[in-house]
């Protein structure tokens, strides 16, 4: 079945090519497969033919317009949120030289993609305040796990805290990774009339056998960590290691997690110029403060500046590939090796386009809309901030009085807003309660409009 | 045909100033809100350290990255023949429809009702890779190839412990694996245990069988294997590994060269990867993101990770009811964008996804017929055995008689606009290239490549010198990998490099 995907699939090429190999029929390239293991129907793949791209555009698009996406810019968050991303961002991603490209091992031929991995592992570095940022992993997540079986290796012990309101899908994530290494993940409380960390309860679990603290700031439930400090210096304390997980769009107005004394530092890109993806692809960011203790330690992959042979002249490479699975095997770092450099050079095209300035005014921007939602969650009478004193960023965490958040999103739904998820997705208690996410595509109708249609809804029944 | 990289003196983006300082425009409809909020920020976490991000017009940027482009070179511009790594061309379609905003724009915590599209597309993968596997049920979860190790892994572990059988603690690797299978095993826990491969270029059954123990818990494999040669003792392999109650996984980004010929699930196999990004379509963006897929037998499917995605006859849902699932492995449900792009690619290729392996194949042969006949390179394993979508030469001859190395060869290619192979890779090979064209190559490609391999060979006998200083045509020569990995002058960040600077001054 000759493609026009497929070059050489046509008759006339097969034969030229098999006249080389003195064969007559492709299939006695496989005459060392066991006649008894061959597979001979045809695979039931597809819809029982080939396509032309016309019917598969059709196709498709009568598949995907079963998705619905909401009438103003959606509210649902949960660790990410929709952002806009900038045409300049698309452009420079769909230049075949970047998206077609492979892992840079041949370093001459692909100067430009490893300056700009630099550019991001520099731009990110500066943005977390640490030395040193690999040039990603997979997602917030993976980064996360990778994280906390890095800093059980340097510190040669198990246990792991977590506070309560990192991202429920995150715990879980580092609990499958670290099954293997054996490690502890121990949650520490949260207070529940500020939705942070509770600092006795921190104190009470760390211990001489603690490798590190794992904190998320702004949390889960979208409240801004006011003691990360104190979170961090307590750590030390006990020769742990902190781990702070951040929104890199608050970091143009939040200090960074690095200069407040973080260890290791993690992330995830989306909203820096990657779309939602329903979840996917994005990328992890990945950080150290401390370059003799981690750097040896730190999964992934490095790409660092060097000259030309022979001359000065400025270059870039992969460099520390001894820390990697196809040097080390068994005793890498990591497995890693797809990561998602695509995502990476498109966060590190957003934050040049931002520039110091616009990350700022972009964090101002968010932190503006947050605070304009919460206040009039303090001022309406259907429902109220989940933690109506603390600070919030980006997504706000709220009660809904004696209704089900469930039914309030889907009542929702029907008028074209969308929010959510119902936090007894991950908290049984929490029946009442649901997170909201406002960035810088909400316009003050729409939040506005937001509000009303609650209003309407949870009065209205 | 002539070759020549741009070459941009391109400053690092921190040294790009602008006259200007304009960035993106930001809104201020919030200001005052803003600044309201700003002053409830406590003292300490209100930003002090220096944002170093340059401050440029939208032209400056574009022009920096686009300048970037072409510094750097991708499968649309020209063959890339990286063994393993599967680099061919992919339908242009895929990329167009996977950027629908109905694809991009869907929250993955939107409700289920209204994200059917999106869960349809998935479900039918999870029919198709299990069909293309000979698997009964798959998760598309593992953000790529090695996470899907690490999956398979974790369900071979837990499924022992669920059998009380704890001492199934060694993983069985061959030698000749990609370093992600030993890596991915000891993450998950086991002891790894290696085996080496028969001059036949097949895994040495006798070794297999003096490793075996109560203690194995499986045995990773890919095949074909990384040689490119498929192994003919699969059946037995497999029987030998059963008899132990271990369990075979398999490696699936050679899948390429076997699609719709051999399944892995005839040949015995329990657990297999996918990955999406090499065998379906989906660019490797330069280093990912991929997308992997893990599937299994019957017995495993409450093993796999949360959330699948089932059909009740009426609507497709997210399924979190598997009892012993190994938890999850990433947040959301995988790399949906990549899992979009080979849902179209399978959808508009059908049954005929099986001349996909067919040309692979006979693609591959074809080049390696030609290669293996030139002064200098060896064919090492197996030496009258066709290959699958992959061949390993060895370049020792040529580094004895000449002094050029595999790595100089691969330099000089880069010089006559084609991407160099994988090099120093198995380990089990000196001097090694490991090529692999793909189906998407014309022949007029391979016959290039082999024109180019046959220059830089006589070149080395006449004038190793030359070969040696190449590459020259592209945007920089030879790097330093010396200074570049040097603890003195290790440069991950421009902070480190204008450091490195001033000291020299
Ligand atoms: C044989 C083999 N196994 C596993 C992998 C890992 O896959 P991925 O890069 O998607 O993590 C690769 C590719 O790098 C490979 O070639």
């Amino acid at each position: 079945m000759p493609h026009n995907w497929i070059p050489n699939s046509s008759p006339d090429i097969k034969k030229e090519l098999m006249k080389e190999l003195g064969i007559s029929d492709v299939l006695e390239l496989f005459n060392d497969v066991p006649t008894e293991i061959i597979f001979n129907r045809d695979l039931s793949i597809g819809f029982g033919k080939p396509l032309t791209e016309y019917e598969v555009r059709r196709l498709f698009n009568e598949l995907i317009s079963k998705n619905r996406l909401s009438n103003v810019p959606s509210f649902i968050g949960g660790g990410v949120c929709q952002h806009y991303v900038p045409s300049v961002v698309k452009a420079i991603l769909s230049r075949p030289e970047f998206y077609t490209a492979y892992t840079p091992y041949q370093a001459e031929i692909a100067q430009g993609l490893l300056q700009a991995l630099f550019e991001y592992q520099s731009l990110i570095a500066n943005l977390y305040g640490v030395k040193v940022v690999n040039a990603s992993m997979y997602n917030g997540s993976t980064a996360s796990a990778e994280a906390v079986l890095m800093a059980a290796r340097v510190k040669k012990k198990k246990k792991i805290l977590v506070s309560g309101y990192a991202h429920p899908e995150i715990i879980e994530v580092m609990k499958s990774w670290g099954f293997g290494a054996g490690l502890d993940i121990v949650k520490v409380q949260v207070d529940l009339k500020s939705g942070e960390t509770d600092l006795s309860d921190l104190r009470s679990k760390l211990d001489k056998d603690t490798a590190a603290v794992f904190i998320q700031t702004p949390n889960f439930f979208g409240v801004v960590e006011s003691a990360l400090k104190e979170v961090i210096e307590e750590t030390h304390k006990f020769d742990a290691l902190s781990i702070v997980y951040s929104n890199p769009l608050s970091l143009g107005i939040f200090e960074s997690p690095g200069s407040l004394g973080a260890d290791i530092v993690v992330g995830d890109v989306q909203g820096l110029g990657v779309s939602l993806n329903y979840g996917g692809p994005s990328a992890g960011i990945l950080g150290i403060n401390d370059e003799k203790e981690l750097l040896r330690q730190l999964p992934g992959r490095l790409i660092g500046a060097t000259r030309t042979l022979g001359s000065d002249e400025l270059g870039f490479t992969m460099i520390l590939q001894t820390r990697e699975q196809h040097i080390k095997r068994e005793k890498a770092t990591s497995n890693i090796t797809t990561n998602s450099s695509l995502e990476a050079v498109g966060a590190a095209v957003y934050l040049t386009l931002l520039g110091s300035q616009g990350l700022k005014k972009l964090g101002e921007a968010i932190l503006g809309r947050t605070h304009y939602l919460v206040k009039r969650l303090l001022n309406t009478s259907v429902a109220e901030p989940l933690f109506p004193e603390s600070l919030y960023f980006r997504e706000v965490s709220i009660r809904f009085h004696g209704k089900k958040a469930s039914q309030v999103i889907k009542l929702l739904s029907s008028r074209g807003v969308s929010i959510g998820p119902a936090l007894s997705k991950f908290y049984e208690e929490l029946s009442e309660c649901s997170l909201a996410c406002v960035t810088e595509l909400h316009t003050r109708k729409d939040i506005d409009f937001l509000m009303t249609v609650l209003e309407e809804v949870l009065e209205g029944v | 045909m002539l070759f020549r990289q741009a070459k941009w003196e391109e400053p690092i983006v921190f040294e790009l100033s602008s006259f200007s300082k304009q960035t993106l425009l930001i809104d201020e409809e919030f200001a005052n809100e803003a600044s309201e909020a700003l002053k409830r920020i406590p003292e300490s976490l209100v930003r002090s350290s220096e944002l170093k991000i340059p401050n440029l017009s939208e032209v400056e940027v574009v022009r920096h990255y686009n300048r970037l482009s072409q510094m750097s070179y991708g499968v649309d511009v020209g063959p890339v023949p990286l063994g393993s790594c599967t680099m061919k061309y992919n339908p242009k379609i895929c990329e167009e429809l996977a950027s629908d905003p109905r694809v991009t724009e869907l929250h993955p915590y939107q409700d289920e009702e209204e994200a059917q599209g999106i869960l349809e597309i998935m479900y039918l993968m999870q029919r198709w890779l299990s069909e293309i596997t000979g698997m009964d049920e798959c998760s598309l979860q593992p953000p790529a190839g090695a996470a899907g190790e690490f999956v398979g892994a974790l369900i071979i572990r837990k499924y022992h412990h669920d059998r009380g059988l704890n001492n199934k603690n060694e993983m069985i690797v061959p030698e000749a694996a990609h370093g992600s299978n030993p890596a991915s095993s000891a993450m998950a826990g086991f002891k790894v245990v290696k085996i080496p491969t028969a001059p036949s270029g097949e895994t040495d059954i006798e070794a297999l069988k003096s490793v075996l123990s109560d203690n194995t818990a499986g045995l990773m494999l890919t095949n074909p294997n990384t040689l490119g040669i498929f192994e003919s003792g699969i059946v037995e392999i497999s029987d030998l590994i059963h008899e132990k109650s271990a369990l075979m996984y398999y490696d699936g980004a050679n899948l390429n060269g076997i699609l719709g010929i051999v399944r892995p699930g005839d040949m015995g196999f329990d657990i297999v990867h996918l990955n999406l990004h090499k065998t379906f379509a989906a660019p490797h963006g330069g280093g990912g993101p991929g997308a992997g897929a893990v599937c299994v037998r019957k017995e495993l499917i409450d093993y796999l990770p949360v959330p699948l995605v089932g059909f009740d006859g009426r609507s497709y849902k997210l399924r979190y009811d598997l009892s012993r699932t190994i938890g999850r492995v990433s947040w959301f449900y995988g790399n949906i964008v990549p899992i979009v792009k080979s849902f179209i690619y399978i959808a508009a290729l059908g049954p005929a996804l099986r001349e996909v392996a067919e040309v692979s194949v006979l693609n591959t042969n074809y080049l390696m017929s030609k290669l293996r006949r030139m002064r200098g390179i060896s064919l090492p394993y197996g030496e009258n055995r066709w290959r699958k979508h992959e061949f390993v030469v060895s370049f020792e001859n040529l580094l004895k008689e000449t002094g050029v190395s595999a790595e100089d060869v691969a330099k000089a290619l880069l010089d006559r606009g084609l991407h160099a192979p994988t090099i120093y890779f198995p380990l089990i090979v000196k001097e090694a290239h490991m090529i692999e064209v793909t189906e998407t190559e014309t022949k007029e490609n391979i016959d290039r490549l082999a024109k180019a391999y046959e220059e830089i060979i006589e070149l080395a006998y006449r004038d190793p010198q030359v070969v040696k200083s190449s590459p020259v045509n592209t945007s920089v020569k030879r790097l330093d990998v010396l200074v570049a990995n040097h603890p003195r002058t290790l440069a991950p960040t421009y902070e480190h490099l204008r450091r490195l600077k001033s000291q020299e001054v």
